[in-house]
């Protein structure tokens, strides 16, 4: 990543009060084209706002975000968002193939086209065969991939998931982050994960950013130097990763946010 | 056979094995007490009168004027009451300013106002239709307003986050999620659509199966009055089985049809 380059994604003393209360102070991080970002910190700590600021379905207090160097108000369409809650996010009224489609209905597209979009991003999530199920009819999981196909099918360039595998088993969680991985490699999409998760954050990032305290702001941000390629089993005994995980975890112990309020 | 398979045919065998015991013992018993036909007559007696009705034209008229007026009423009850739910769901300012109204009218029992429909429109039809109508009206109304109102917030976050416009996040969310609410007053609001259109023929008007239930009555005619009674109780169960067939094919995907398919 040169320097020089605009970062794709950039979040800009982002602060943000409900009400009284407020949640974030001054956050700023940057994501650069094909980064992946994980950003990690305790339950209630203000991630899900910052990802509501960040893709403009909420509005910060001050702050600004920029997506290639502008400033968004609204949504913004290169970037999609993954939602915590993939059944409360797919419509059930709607089989895995219209899900997918909806939000193509931004671009003027033609049937055909809308087609080869979903045939695609089904692919890519490995679901070909699901195109005419409905979301109720399969498993977590597989609504969490339907609900990345979705996302993928808008051809963003950055792609925001909060928490996207909290709620699955562990098997299925790794398949999940394997997946991302894969897709960031052969797609080249800029990912901004959200995580409470110290371990997924490292296994998956590029780059972790730790978020603490409250209000929460940037405690750190940390280089994760393991390379592109990384393997559940071989990447997780390295000593450097272990060491990684490690030096997070106190950073995140260490922070005042740890204490639960 | 396995379990779940013979949970689900046991209804149908049993039920109408059921009702052949229910009758055979009606039956008998009514012959062994010698129980007067003017207080219960025995079932054979209702069927030969059942036939002879079914027989006659002017059975198939009364018929068709009590499923006219329930159709009609229950339908304008339940346009209204989709159009006033939408409205007052998504205005909170006037659904505060008329709730007083609304509960005051949805406690009333609406039954006692026929009297005073048939005093403005008349011993035809229309004061049916509109007594059907207004029963019809309240349940539809009140599920809708809550369903306005339960729209699921990560679907809302879905549509902001495609920049879709007020008209899209209507018809493609709000419709939507509002059908299951939409059938759950439908399915009541037949019922007391039927009740209704009934009601009213009992109290005035010469046609429709109620007026039938009170000249049979009047007759002193227990045998017909049971078999029209039977003929009522059938109009009222098609009438609401039209209702949930038409909700398994408009909302397949709502867990209220699939739970049950899958319990099989
Ligand atoms: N709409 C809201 N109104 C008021 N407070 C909120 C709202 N959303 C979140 N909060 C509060 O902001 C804090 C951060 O919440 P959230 O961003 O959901 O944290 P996280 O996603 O890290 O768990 C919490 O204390 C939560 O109670
Ligand atoms: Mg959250």
């Amino acid at each position: 990543m040169q320097a020089t380059k605009t970062p794709v994604l950039e979040a800009v003393n982002i602060s943000k009060s409900y009400g009284e209360k407020q949640v974030l102070a001054d956050v700023s991080f940057s994501a650069g084209e094909g980064e992946f970002v994980c950003i990690v910190g305790p339950s209630g700590t203000g991630k899900t706002t910052l990802l509501r600021t960040l893709s403009a379905l909420g509005t910060a207090n001050s702050g600004e975000v920029r997506v290639n160097g502008m400033a968004i108000t609204r949504p913004p369409a290169e970037v999609s968002v993954v939602f915590q809650d993939y059944s409360r996010s797919l419509m059930p009224w709607m089989r895995v193939g219209k899900n997918i489609e909806l939000p193509l209905r931004r671009y003027k597209l033609s049937p055909a086209e809308r087609t080869t979009r979903v045939t695609e991003a089904l692919r890519d999530v490995g679901l070909e065969h699901a195109k005419d199920l409905y979301p109720w009819e399969m498993s977590g999981g597989m609504q969490q991939r339907v609900a990345i196909a979705r996302s993928l099918a808008y051809r963003p360039q950055v792609l925001i998931m909060d928490e996207p595998f909290a709620s699955v088993d562990a098997q299925t969680r790794a398949d999940l982050e394997d997946l991302m991985l894969d897709i960031r490699a052969r797609l080249g999409v800029t990912i901004v994960l959200v995580t409470h998760d110290i371990e997924e954050a490292v296994y998956l990032g590029d780059k972790v950013i730790v978020l603490s305290g409250r209000p929460a702001s940037v405690s750190a941000t940390v280089d994760v130097p393991l390379g592109r390629t990384r393997d559940q089993i071989s990447t997780k005994s390295r000593p450097d990763y272990l060491e990684l995980r490690a030096k997070i975890h106190a950073m995140i112990m260490q922070s005042p946010s740890s204490v639960s309020g | 056979m396995n379990r779940r398979k013979l949970i689900k045919v046991l209804p149908w065998i049993t039920t109408p094995g059921l009702l052949v015991v229910l009758f055979v013992v009606w039956e008998l018993s009514v012959k062994a007490l010698n129980v007067s036909p003017l207080v219960l007559p025995p079932p054979s007696k209702v069927f030969e009168n059942l036939g002879d009705l079914l027989g006659k034209a002017s059975t198939w008229q009364n018929v068709q004027v009590t499923v006219i007026e329930i159709a009609i009423g229950f339908s304008v009850g339940v346009a209204a009451g989709v159009v006033v739910g939408v409205l007052l769901g998504k205005l909170p300012l006037l659904e505060a300013s008329v709730r007083p109204l609304i509960i005051a009218l949805e406690v009333i029992p609406k039954v006692a106002l026929i009297p005073l429909f048939v005093i403005w429109f008349g011993f035809g039809m229309t004061t049916k239709v509109i007594i059907a109508a207004l029963l019809a009206f309240f349940p539809v109304m009140l599920n809708v307003l809550l369903g306005v109102r339960s729209v699921e917030r990560g679907h809302r976050d879905v549509m902001q986050s495609i920049n879709a416009s007020r008209w899209q996040t209507f018809t493609h969310l709000e419709v939507k999620s509002m059908m299951p609410h939409v059938f759950a007053g439908m399915e009541t609001a037949i019922v007391l659509a039927v009740i209704g259109t009934i009601v009213g023929e009992y109290l005035g008007g010469n046609e429709g199966l109620g007026y039938m239930v009170v000249r049979t009555l009047n007759e002193l005619n227990a045998p017909a009055l049971f078999a029209v009674i039977l003929m009522l109780a059938s109009v009222g169960l098609a009438m609401y089985f039209i209702v949930t067939s038409f909700k398994r094919v408009a909302i397949p995907w709502h867990e209220s049809v699939y739970g049950r398919k899958a319990e099989g």
